[in-house]
């Protein structure tokens, strides 16, 4: 019986020749990654156990992107503490102040993660790197620590889930309105434990910022990981980001798929995950007249490059709309500095938005935009669960670049060909 | 291990967001977390909830992220067991390193909020309401990770070794 990506992987870090679902493994790992609010509690596993050491400084990373520029004392404390740690054991790859950006971004930029890779985090969006063809999965605090000292952890060898994509794109239409069709079609539960591949024609055409996109959203859809095969595109980024050699996967033509799904994606249209689950998913042109008191245009899963572009694109010589508030996060230092070169600064500026440094902040209500009571927000984040963005009585409408912008201009929201 | 305790009812889909809401996620005290364990549903609970309770919920519990606060939030406040149609799986690996107990059955629609019931963890029975109830047994390896005392210790072990 063949085998998938993810069993490849898998296998080849367990040093075996075949792996199946559901069999227990114990795998090398190239990465293990924490950050502000995950790593104090593994720094704490950490001394209780009584480790000397990490085991390679060079693959122990951390990110201070979510309270940061830090929102309080204790946030304050939790990130000197990082720091010291850091100092203490070496760790190469710690990112903080002006060369941190919002870890899901910053990592494939700086090519700490290639094709072939086993990623853990201590976050729920790292299996954003997949679209690399890395294997790479969100883990606790606990687990990391033993990810830290060890450099293995075990995983139950998931089931795969087949998304094929064909068809032609529709205009700004991008990866996460895919993603939140696809939640649409299987719920918050449908990959439960399972990995969710992409193929076909489809994802060939698509830029490798909104393969991050799709990729990163596989944990709202319950996914161990989301994964990516390797195409010119993928070599391409590499080429210009990567550290260290890559290693290609390939799934197998008789590997096992628990489910596969056909998708038109000329079908996909500007979808929109309404309050307050992810696969809440409707078109943004049916949703009556929703008045929206914040746009967020950032995060892991829409802070690049490409998502920056559409925004100015379509904001550019438009105003925000009255009482209608526009923060746009780059999701990195490399993005801010390439917008503002790009002249996408002037435009925000010009429309009436805030620019944000680069923070995870409002995208789990952390700070830097917070609701009020009663307050909707368009977010180009990934939950909208109850209270996610501040009040537990506000609320989070999902979308993508161009719904979020043509939001911000008439203050609903509205699909993009709306202002344009 | 049979634990005997009142039962908290909850839907599907409990995210982490609503068992222990980000803006408290700078603190690691679990004695701290507790006290806004399901604030945004439930903002009484944490007041009301008595060491021993035990949460009975739906599908997909403890879906979202993988703050490892969730756990603790719900340990601090002396719970020592979830039974839920089907957990999350980040949240899953999370509980069991935090010495909380999980077992997957579906016994949401047979009991009610305070209904006393009693679990042996280490057969997966449930008794509720004058019935036996199996649940999913717990898998081999995390069955062993529990007799070793949890990762923690297994590290612990494994650094001593």
């Amino acid at each position: 019986m063949g085998m998938t990506i993810t069993e490849k992987i898998l296998a080849a870090h367990a040093d075996k020749d075949y792996v199946e679902p559901g069999e227990i493994v114990d795998c090398r790992i190239d990465l293990a990654m924490a950050n502000d609010i995950t790593a104090p509690l593994s720094l704490e596993e950490f001394e209780k156990v009584g480790a000397k050491k990490v085991f390679d400084p060079n693959k122990v990373v951390f990110v201070l992107d979510h309270f940061t520029p830090n929102k309080d004392i204790l946030s304050a404390e939790n990130c000197k503490r990082i720091r010291e740690f850091s100092i203490k054991y070496g760790i190469v790859n710690f990112f903080e102040g002006g060369q941190c950006g919002i870890e899901h971004a910053l990592l494939p930029e700086k090519g700490l993660v290639v094709a072939g890779d086993v990623v853990i985090g201590a976050d729920s969006h790292t299996c954003t790197y997949g679209a690399l063809g890395a294997f790479s999965t969100g883990m606790g605090s606990t687990d990391i620590t033993y990810g830290m000292v060890m450099g293995r952890i075990w995983f139950k060898v998931p089931e795969s889930i087949k998304f094929h994509c064909y068809g032609k794109w529709q205009k700004w239409i991008t990866g996460k309105e895919l993603i939140l069709h696809i939640l649409g079609m299987i719920g918050v539960d449908g990959a439960l434990y399972s990995a969710m591949e992409y193929t076909g024609d489809a994802i060939g055409t698509l830029s490798m910022d909104s393969r991050f996109t799709i990729a990163n959203m596989a944990i709202e859809a319950g996914g161990k990981n989301g994964i990516f095969h390797v195409d010119e595109k993928t070599i391409a980024f590499m080429k210009e980001h990567a550290t260290r050699p890559y290693t290609v996967y390939e799934s197998d033509g008789d590997a096992k798929y628990k489910q596969i799904f056909e998708i038109d994606v000329s079908k996909v249209g500007f979808t929109v995950a309404c309050p307050s689950l992810p696969s809440n998913a409707k078109d943004a042109g049916e949703l009556g007249s929703v008045d929206v008191d914040q746009v967020v245009i950032g995060s892991c899963t829409n802070g690049r490059l490409e998502d920056l572009e559409m925004v100015a694109e379509i904001l550019k010589g438009k105003k925000v709309a009255k009482h209608t508030r526009c923060i746009i996060i780059p999701a990195t230092p490399a993005i801010y500095g390439e917008a503002m070169r790009r002249g996408y600064f002037q435009i925000f500026l010009d429309a009436g938005c805030i620019i944000s440094p680069p923070t995870c902040g409002p995208c789990l209500g952390g700070h830097m935009g917070i609701l009020a009571r009663g307050e909707k927000a368009v977010a180009t984040t990934n939950r909208n669960f109850i209270g996610r963005m501040g009040h537990p009585e506000s609320e989070v409408y999902l979308a993508g670049p161009a719904v979020a912008a043509a939001t911000a201009i008439k203050g609903k929201i509205v699909r993009p060909e709306e202002v344009i | 291990m049979i634990l005997k305790g009142k039962v908290w009812k909850f839907g599907d889909n409990i995210d982490t967001d609503i068992i222990i809401p980000a803006q408290y996620l700078a603190h690691t005290d679990p004695r701290v977390l507790s006290q806004h364990c399901m604030e945004p549903l439930a903002p009484d609970f944490a007041k009301k909830v008595k060491s021993g309770d035990i949460i009975v919920s739906g599908t997909n519990f403890g879906c979202g992220s993988s703050r490892e606060h969730a756990p603790l939030a719900i340990t601090g406040l002396g719970i020592p067991l979830i039974i839920a149609k089907t957990f999350a799986r980040i949240f899953y690996r999370n509980a069991f390193n935090k010495g909380l107990a999980l077992l997957e059955a579906d016994i949401s629609d047979l009991v009610e909020d305070g209904d006393e019931i009693e679990a042996d963890i280490s057969q997966g029975i449930i008794h509720c309401k004058g019935k036996e109830i199996h649940a999913k047994p717990i898998p081999p390896f995390m069955e062993e990770l529990i007799n070793e005392g949890g990762l923690i210790n297994h590290l612990k072990k494994k650094l001593e070794g």
